[in-house]
């Protein structure tokens, strides 16, 4: 009743999963380490929207604001670009490393691994 | 020159403050509740080819949600990815995907108050990945059954996604507001804005979503249900030998 199986038959699988998973984790790094300096720092919808509505002046300073990577930016780093592709880069690999252990740790064991 | 690091890019998601104590314990709870079915749900959506995919697609939303764009006059958007992780890895491991997200953003990156971490689960995680699940769903069932079906499927719940996730938002504000501001105007700013991230949302959604179809169409869990009916059409063809296994 292996339906993995009979999807393995109907398509030929051209690109390994191990190719998927390489280009994406590229695709994520260069995201999170790059292209993240070039995002726009204008307030984003909720804030602009509680600004607007005169309530952003509740919200609190945040208790873990001293964190080494709080907003994004690394402490430490003086170059603005640099501070902000260590930070992008750590989470996107610590996220990676949480979640994909939970997904490794939940997923159903295939015959032979059980 | 920290000062200048320090002005970029503030918190995002709903920080501290902003809801008042019960409406942020009675979220909280929600969210544990929720990732709790989702640890189970889980189980039933991987196995050995597609669990590999789950810190992909968390690490991929992360790094996304990192890139505001900008939308109209002096305001901003970015991914929340509820519907993009949902299609690709099942909505309880998108759940799990975008809690993990949230999580390490609130505790490492200052972005989301730790007392509104609850609230900020309920609305990205649980509201957002459901909504985008069953619009996706909805659209999948209109539209022929192909593979290619599952782009615009996809972008269907992430346009719907975001605006219902900041309408959910705004119901809590009504509960639980700490200021008071006028409701009807909350829910039209916070309507309007966000159904514009919505269509950057769906566009970045369908991009992600087509690539991966694309190559690998048995990796997207929104398009197996497509891959089985079609192996079904396609096995008669191969005789009575299949019958007698059956």
């Amino acid at each position: 009743m292996s339906t993995p199986a009979t999807e393995g038959r109907q398509l030929p699988r051209r690109v390994s999963t191990r190719a998927v998973l390489v280009t994406g984790l590229l695709a994520a790094l260069l995201i999170a380490g790059f292209l993240s300096y070039y995002a726009s720092g204008k307030p984003d919808g909720l804030e602009y929207v509680a600004d607007q509505q005169g309530f952003a002046a509740n919200a609190q300073e945040h208790q873990a604001g001293d964190s080494p990577l709080a907003d994004y930016a690394t402490r430490g780093v003086e170059d603005d670009r640099a501070s902000s592709a260590v930070a992008g880069v750590t989470g996107t690999v610590l996220v990676l490393v949480i979640a994909g252990g939970a997904g490794l740790l939940l997923r159903r064991r295939g015959p032979g691994q059980a | 020159m920290l000062q200048i690091v320090c002005n970029r890019l503030p918190g995002m998601h709903v920080p501290d403050g902003f809801l008042d104590a019960p409406t942020s314990v009675a979220t909280g709870a929600i969210a544990v509740a929720g990732v709790g079915l989702a640890l189970r749900g889980a189980r039933r959506e991987l196995d050995d080819r597609t669990a590999p995919l789950v810190g992909l697609v968390a690490a991929f939303v992360f790094a996304t949600q990192m890139v505001n764009f900008p939308v109209g006059a002096g305001t901003s958007g970015h991914l929340l990815g509820g519907a993009l992780a949902a299609v690709l890895v099942g909505p309880w491991t998108a759940v799990l995907c975008l809690s993990t997200v949230l999580i390490v953003q609130c505790l490492l990156f200052a972005d989301g108050g730790i007392t509104a971490l609850g609230t900020n689960i309920t609305l990205m995680a649980l509201v957002g990945v459901g909504i985008g699940w069953l619009v996706f769903l909805l659209v999948q069932r209109l539209l022929p059954g192909t593979i290619a079906a599952t782009v615009p499927a996809a972008a269907c719940g992430a346009l719907v996604a975001v605006p219902a996730t900041a309408l959910a938002f705004t119901l809590l504000y009504a509960v639980g507001g700490e200021a008071p501001v006028p409701l009807d105007a909350l829910v039209t700013a916070m309507l309007g804005w966000h159904s514009v991230i919505g269509v950057g949302e769906a566009i970045i959604t369908a991009f992600a979503i087509s690539a991966v179809t694309a190559v690998r169409p048995d990796l997207v869990y929104g398009a197996r249900k497509v891959l089985a009916v079609r192996a079904l059409e396609i096995r008669p063809a191969a005789g009575a030998d299949d019958r007698t296994v059956a």
